[in-house]
């Protein structure tokens, strides 16, 4: 079975300077990578990079179809959770199946708040939503750039139990992050600084 | 498609402001000029042809301070990240986008014209060329612009760049709206203009969500 992710060599730069000493790496379905690093080591340079919105790196790459979730939400603040994830399907030319979009939000515990603007939950509501849209994307590889902030306890077990999840059916996650991700079967890939 | 152009104009509904501020704007900037230079001291046809180039002159600067918002507040929340890596083509999201820009402002500022024109003295008869050049034109200000807003949304406070990048780009517009009306007062028959303002305008719509899209995407890489 062909790798799910494969880097070669790739080096993510910024402004013509190398962020970090080259990677090589395959990482197959239903794996879930620990980005680790120092601040500024170009851990979401790299996620961006995967997710093709930073062009600025030497070495290749491939990957399967990803979801980017990054410090931005990607959610509009002037639209209810329900009206953002009918955009985010509309995105990828689906449409929304409502009661699923329902049955998402009310396992992330933001169901009452399905038809209030973003702009009123807080930033760990947001969050909670933002996991209903990666759940609904139907995407195998999901790209997540520190996806513990602002979560509290019952969130953060909620999004564990949802990577693990995502990692049995198949899918494949990498995630940038400060804090141990709690689940035990995992990779972990350093960037080292380049001096 | 139909449904991406309906969640833009309901995001442009909502965000108070996107669609009243320029109305305001450009309804005391008139206020400005017809209370500043009433049409009464000068007379004949100058007044007439400068009421219609300064609607013309006013317009275009309402514009210009509408596009700094087309795209800051999605750049913001993360949006435009989502919709450049997104199987639905960029441009074509874009043209919704800006599409959208150009009925809450262009538009809207071209329906409520022959109201302002009259406020300057413009003639009855200039009235309906200064409305129909601004029908033609107002597309090409807004696809113009939204290349220029796509390209400076990265800084924090972009608007005297967007100035100096933008106005150059609306020179051809100018002319051939003010040389339209000019020609209508002093009742010369030629069309040119006319036809030149709407070659601008198509070949903005068609050009200008390609280049939108070129610029969001090196925007996206200053992050």
């Amino acid at each position: 079975m062909p790798e799910a992710i494969a880097l070669r060599g790739l080096v993510c730069q910024r402004a013509g300077r190398d962020l970090f000493a080259p990677l090589d790496l395959r990482v197959e379905a239903g794996s879930l990578v620990e980005l680790r690093g120092a601040n500024g080591s170009g851990k979401s340079t790299l996620l961006r990079t995967l997710n093709g919105v930073h062009q600025q790196y030497r070495g290749q790459f491939t990957i399967d179809p990803c979801l980017f979730q990054g410090h931005r939400l990607g959610l509009d603040e002037l639209l209810s959770p329900l009206e953002n994830l009918r955009f985010a399907a509309a995105l990828h030319d689906r449409q929304l199946d409502e009661d699923g979009a329902f049955a998402a939000l009310e396992r992330f515990g933001v169901v009452r708040y399905g038809l209030t603007r973003m702009a009123d939950l807080s930033a760990g509501q947001q969050r909670r939503v933002a996991m209903a849209r990666w759940y609904l994307a139907a995407l195998p590889v999901w790209l997540l750039d520190e996806p513990f902030t602002a979560l509290d306890a019952d969130g953060q077990a909620l999004l564990t139990q949802l990577m693990v999840e995502h990692c049995a059916t198949g899918g494949v996650i990498v995630c940038a992050t400060h804090m141990p991700v709690p689940i035990e079967a995992k990779t972990l890939l350093s960037l080292a600084m380049v001096a | 498609m139909w449904r991406l152009l309906k969640r833009e104009i309901m995001v442009m509904w909502r965000a108070t402001g996107v669609i009243f501020n320029p109305l305001m704007f450009l309804f005391l900037a008139v206020m400005l000029f017809a209370v500043g230079a009433p049409p009464s001291t000068g007379g004949g046809s100058a007044v007439a042809s400068y009421g219609g180039a300064i609607l013309w002159i006013l317009v275009l600067l309402t514009n210009l301070l509408s596009l700094d918002g087309l795209f800051r507040r999605d750049y913001d929340n993360g949006m435009i990240e989502q919709m450049a890596t997104a199987p639905q083509p960029l441009f074509m999201l874009l043209l919704m986008r800006i599409s959208a820009h150009w009925i809450a402002v262009g538009l809207l500022l071209t329906l409520l014209s022959p109201l302002l024109g009259v406020l300057l003295g413009v003639s009855v008869n200039a009235l309906v060329v200064v409305f129909l050049t601004l029908l033609i034109g107002t597309p090409a200000l807004s696809f113009l612009g939204a290349t220029g807003a796509a390209l400076t949304v990265s800084f924090a406070r972009s608007g005297a760049l967007l100035g100096l990048l933008i106005l150059p780009l609306y020179l051809p517009t100018l002319i051939f709206g003010a040389t339209a009306i000019h020609d209508q007062v002093n009742g010369v028959d030629n069309p040119a203009a006319l036809y030149w303002l709407a070659v601008v305008s198509i070949l903005a719509i068609g050009l200008g969500p390609f280049a939108c899209a070129m610029g969001l995407r090196i925007s996206l890489e200053m992050q």
